[in-house]
């Protein structure tokens, strides 16, 4: 028995992975800016997903609160960008500033069972609007313009947004990989199949749940500053809207739970759904809604889900595989070895045998 | 007395929240589910009052004998057909769903009753007023819907002590499979648990367009503010609800006596500060809902 952790698959993922990246990257040169904003939104949306993913998806932890991270990174761009700082520049910063307002706030929603942190991490969302609604010179409840990228010539800056924000989806994902295949990607693997059998074995639950909880908020700061950056306006009731978990929840719904794959396939699901049907309004949220609890009750780990267990396809791999070899072995007689000769493991509920 | 005056109406609005909170009390401490879509429910019952309004001319508060008992049926069939499938998926599959659900429920709402924002007509009773000093009167209205709370809380009290399906629901709430061991149908049991809280959303539902009014938009800051009722006052203890109420709502009355547009947000800090302070919430919680 060896045991590896990719297939030949997943190398032509990461290759394929690569690639799609610079072609991405050279769309600018080929496409109207109509496109590109387009994918602004979708990059965004892509990471707004995956984080929300690695909480729910990893930790079991689900929030309807993240907006209040979304809505700190765009703040903080605003802050700097009125002090005289480069919206881009301030990317980083946002992301940062997320992170560090996030780890008092843990230790304040980590005290709510899993069933009603969802309900106090919005509590969280709340107080971080009303209060920054309370401060005129961000703008107060009427939204203010981010000074200083009007002034670059529109192409260019359509162009630099649209880096960025590849540049911080390409980073959200491949962070979300290098995480996951980490120590703590196995720590939390095991909290996702399951929490009680992963603390007895010795894994530290909340302190792996707080760092996944740290880095989603960083992420969807990153997420909040792109928004600003693109829209070159904030308003407080939008950013801090309860719309944006509804997004997330739905895109990682629809594109699977649990896996760095669904995001990325819910997130084009949902475009497309957004773009066909957008006109019809309300309709559009109710046929979304019921699809995913539909795919909640049904189809619990999603369309990627389904996907990948027919095909046995995986773009990232975070888990490990046996491979059983032909010499006898003291493990031969394993039940697992029955039926086909790989076997994924620690891929999800009933992933493996 | 201005002060005097925010008190007194902070806790008559918190009879209104231990209302809303009561449902939500009993769905998560019977049946283990936090229901998101808690205060769009609500909403759809206000609605569901105006359309028997509307057809039957029924008086606005008479509505209640039509619309809790329909909700109790929406109670138990939703109970059986969905919050016990999402159960068997995966206990975190039911916040999903209800998060879904609520979605669903504001859109369909704004499609089929507009986004204004409709009240109750209760006549000459919405603007008659208890006058206990110059500066202190009481609307019968919040008194109604005070009395009304405090008066679910202990028919809740007793049914839960005092009868045989009372006592059923606390054990299957205990232990669900020791219930069923005992010969207890759990799934029935289950549903009329769900049956009762839905009951209870139907007439926070009445009591919010009879209070104020309501808009399709008006279901998640009913289902905050429940939620904190429930964690102030103390999971799991229905008059620890009612306190958690009161103590919100008078944080919130004093909070925009201080500054008009500070009244939520006092709430919520207070909020945060029992959840830093006293996670257990003001009343211990006894075994059992």
């Amino acid at each position: 028995m060896r045991v590896t952790r990719s297939r030949r698959s997943a190398l032509w993922g990461i290759v394929g992975a690569l690639v799609v990246v610079v072609a991405l990257a050279t769309l600018p040169y080929v496409v109207y800016a109509d496109v590109t904003d387009l994918l602004v939104n979708a990059f965004i949306l892509v990471v707004l997903a995956s984080m929300w993913n690695l909480l729910a998806g990893y930790c079991g932890l689900i929030s309807v609160g993240q907006q209040a991270y979304v809505g700190v990174g765009a703040y903080t761009v605003l802050v700097l960008a009125q002090n005289g700082i480069n919206a881009y520049v301030a990317i980083p910063a946002a992301l940062l500033v997320s992170a560090a307002v996030a780890v008092p706030v843990s230790f304040l929603v980590f005290r709510l069972r899993a069933e009603y942190f969802a309900i106090g991490t919005w509590v969280v969302a709340e107080v971080f609007f009303l209060a920054l609604v309370r401060v005129r010179s961000l703008g107060g409840g009427t939204g203010t313009a981010l000074p200083g990228l009007a002034l670059i010539d529109p192409v260019l800056r359509q162009a630099v947004t649209y880096w960025s924000a590849l540049a911080v989806a390409g980073a959200a994902l491949l962070a979300t990989y290098l995480l996951l295949r980490s120590r703590m990607g196995l720590d939390l693997t095991a909290i996702r199949d399951n929490e009680l059998a992963a603390r007895s074995v010795g894994v530290r639950v909340t302190s792996a749940q707080r760092a996944v909880y740290v880095v989603s908020a960083a992420g969807c700061g990153a997420a909040g500053a792109l928004l600003i950056i693109s829209q070159l306006n904030v308003l407080a009731s939008a950013i801090f809207s309860v719309q944006w978990s509804a997004k997330m929840i739905f895109i990682a719904l629809i594109g699977g739970l649990g896996s760095i794959e669904g995001p990325i396939l819910g997130t084009g699901i949902f475009i497309a759904i957004q773009q066909s049907l957008a006109q019809l309004g309300a309709w559009y949220l109710i046929l979304l809604g019921s699809l995913a609890v539909g795919i909640a009750m049904f189809l619990p780990k999603g369309i990627w889900g389904l996907i990948s267990s027919r095909l046995h396809l995986q773009v990232f791999p975070v888990g490990y595989w046996l491979h059983r070899q032909d010499s006898p072995s003291p493990l031969a007689g394993e039940p697992l070895s029955s039926g086909s000769r790989d076997f994924p493991r620690g891929q999800g509920r009933g992933g493996g045998s | 007395m201005n002060w005097v005056n925010a008190i007194v109406q902070g806790i008559l609005l918190g009879g209104l929240y231990a209302l809303f909170a009561c449902g939500l009390s009993i769905l998560f401490g019977v049946i283990r589910v936090v229901n998101l879509a808690h205060g769009d429910f609500a909403v759809l019952a206000a609605y569901l009052a105006l359309l028997v309004v509307t057809t039957t001319h029924l008086p606005a508060l008479a509505t209640i004998v039509i619309v809790a008992p329909l909700f109790a049926l929406l109670g138990y069939a939703g109970q059986r057909l969905i919050i016990q499938k999402s159960l068997d998926v995966s206990p975190l599959t039911t916040l999903l769903v209800s998060f879904g659900l609520s979605v669903v429920i504001q859109n369909a709402l704004l499609v089929f009753a507009s986004a204004d924002s409709h009240s109750f007509d209760v006549g000459h009773l919405i603007s008659a007023s208890l006058r206990i000093t110059p500066e202190v009167s009481i609307a019968y209205v919040s008194l109604i819907i005070f009395g009304t709370a405090v008066a679910l809380l202990i028919g809740l009290q007793l049914f839960l002590s005092r009868t045989a399906m009372g006592r059923q629901i606390r054990a299957a709430a205990d232990d669900q499979e020791a219930a069923s061991i005992a010969g207890i149908d759990t799934h029935h049991v289950f549903a009329i648990a769900a049956a009762l809280a839905f009951a209870s959303v139907a007439l926070a539902g009445l009591a919010l367009g009879t209070y104020s009014s309501f808009d399709p938009s008006a279901g998640p800051p009913r289902l905050v503010f429940a939620f904190e009722a429930v964690i102030i006052g103390g999971l799991g203890s229905l008059w620890g609800t009612l306190l958690g109420g009161i103590v919100l709502g008078v944080a919130q009355t004093i909070g925009a006596q201080i500054d008009p547009s500070g009244g939520v947000l006092a709430g919520h800090l207070v909020f945060l500060a029992v959840l830093a302070f006293r996670p257990q919430g003001l009343i211990r919680a006894r075994l059992a809902t």
